[in-house]
């Protein structure tokens, strides 16, 4: 019962979107149709037992062209990028590489699954422009305020502090314009390229 | 002297870095600390480079260096990730630095990522608008295990060894990024590295043969997905703690966060107390070398690590071992 519950049928040729297997292609520069199921990534993945699809068929899915699917999932933002499968894939397939750039696609089209994930890593991009350096004693606060997680760790904060491990000072280095200029290129630029969805 | 350093892979057996011949690869390193080493791994940072200074190697920090962008970066872009680490490579290259050596495996990713991206024909024009300076892709960028094993190797770090770890069983955990993609890291073995083993070995300890020493430990989700870390962390230590494990040795301060600092997490999510310190290789080194166990930032671990320490009747062989070596010294003077 449980497993038929957990099958979606897909109307694959009505949804593929050929582009986005191109895109998707030329991003991870690998090529996907390599791909022959064998199951090695999953077989080798930590994460399957918190993904909504296993890695393989992700890359199935991809063949497949479903979009939609896939900038939806649970998947391609619980990948650690740990590289287990892309170790173990007979036919040399970049396999984590191709998840990242389902990562970055899914970004660009504003199709984020998982919403505080995508928060911490902006927040830590913020400290970056801002400090030069990541301010971890900054970070944490505001990630958790804002994800509206006020006990994140909040067990380890004395234990840091006891070890005098925690600055109260952020870094400032003294190219933290250089920094902040390189991500105010970088927002230009794709800008540029392509007009921002998310 | 850069070309000295630029000699790194055709120095791989060389183990003369400590007996002092002129013709050794790395005396001279450039050295990027990434923002975990001031942190949260602030004993990674003095446990490296006390025993490189040990070991005879000289490390040039990268001034006014840069965060790398870590795993945001490269998940919003790989140009701006390529750019950030960029950066410091060309800074490093100012210097007159051929190789930049880090500790932190994630550090080590985007580094190279950068030189990986300049060197690609489809993006080098954009990865050097972003970047801003001059930068020639010529920077060579390893991380400190490498340095170590190729530029040292357990044959002299045996020599150099001081107060040898007999009898304490040290388990080798390198983690997911150090030695893959195999092509990406150009450095030991992705499925079955050995290097730290050997290093390790070459203390004293015993080096249990570990299944699990390349398995993720969680990476970057202790924060947003703090179970997961608590399932994979504790599988690690599981399985070290079978094959008998005084303690873990890591080369990354994720890892070691992970392990270390949640294990008290980690123990809630097994249902039982791991109690299992968690070093850096570098302080195993380093003890073995005989340095100071306060030097080594042994005390700024979360999970107590002293009973890697010679007990006292250990010391007192030390010594007198030491006071015979004086003393043959003294007789041929």
């Amino acid at each position: 019962m449980q497993v038929r519950e957990r099958i979606s049928t897909l109307s694959i040729q009505k949804t593929c979107d050929a582009d986005f297997i191109r895109q998707v292609e030329e991003a991870s520069e690998q090529q996907i149709n390599k791909c022959y199921q064998c199951g090695n990534c999953s077989a080798s993945c930590v994460y399957s037992y918190v993904y909504d699809y296993p890695v393989n068929q992700i890359m199935r899915l991809v063949q497949l062209g479903q979009k939609e699917v896939i900038l939806n999932s649970r998947s391609i933002w619980l990948c650690a990028t740990c590289q287990a499968c892309t170790t173990r894939c007979p036919n040399n397939l970049d396999v984590a590489r191709i998840m990242e750039s389902l990562r970055v696609i899914s970004r660009q089209e504003g199709t984020v699954s998982e919403h505080d994930i995508q928060l911490f890593y902006d927040e830590f991009l913020k400290s970056v422009k801002r400090f030069g350096r990541v301010f971890e004693t900054g970070l944490l606060p505001i990630y958790s305020f804002k994800a509206k997680k006020p006990f994140t760790d909040l067990d380890l904060a004395p234990r840091v502090l006891k070890k005098g491990k925690l600055s109260f000072m952020p870094p400032r280095i003294e190219g933290r314009k250089a920094v902040s200029e390189i991500f105010s290129r970088f927002e230009a630029l794709r800008l540029r390229e392509k007009p921002r969805k998310d | 002297m850069s070309q000295q350093l630029k000699s790194i892979n055709l120095s791989k057996k060389s183990d003369n870095a400590l007996s002092g011949k002129s013709n050794c690869g790395i005396k001279r390193v450039a050295f990027y600390p990434g923002c975990s080493l001031e942190g949260l791994a602030v004993e990674y940072d003095h446990s490296t480079r006390a025993v490189c200074e040990a070991l005879g190697i000289e490390l040039v920090e990268i001034p006014d260096w840069n965060c790398c962008g870590s795993t945001p970066a490269h998940s919003l872009d790989p140009g701006l990730s390529a750019a950030l680490a960029g950066r410091n490579l060309a800074i490093a290259a100012e210097q007159g630095c051929a190789a930049v050596m880090t500790p932190c495996p994630g550090c080590l990713k985007s580094l190279k990522g950068a030189v990986e991206v300049y060197q690609n024909p489809h993006t080098r024009a954009s990865f050097l608008e972003l970047l801003g300076m001059p930068f020639d892709g010529q920077v060579k960028a390893i991380s400190l295990l490498q340095l170590l094993s190729e530029e040292v190797g357990s044959e002299a770090l045996q020599r150099a060894v001081r107060r040898p770890l007999k009898g304490r069983v040290i388990v080798p955990y390198y983690g997911c990024l150090l030695t893959r993609p195999a092509s990406f890291a150009e450095f030991d073995d992705p499925e079955n590295p050995m290097t730290m083993d050997r290093l390790i070995e070459a203390t004293g300890a015993t080096v249990p043969d570990f299944p699990l020493k390349t398995e993720c430990c969680g990476a970057t989700y202790g924060v947003t997905r703090n179970k997961i870390v608590g399932k994979l962390s504790g599988r690690i230590m599981d399985f070290a703690l079978r094959l008998g494990a005084d303690a873990i040795a890591v080369a990354c301060p994720l890892c070691q966060q992970n392990l270390d600092l949640r294990q008290g997490q980690v123990d809630r999510f097994w249902k039982r107390t791991f109690n299992l310190p968690i070093v850096y290789f570098t302080q195993v080194i380093g003890l073995a070398l005989g340095i100071e166990p306060k030097t080594l930032g042994l005390d700024k671990l979360f999970v107590n690590a002293e009973s890697l320490l010679p007990s006292l009747d250990e010391e007192e062989d030390g010594i007198e071992e030491s006071m015979r070596f004086s003393a043959l010294g003294s007789q041929k003077v």
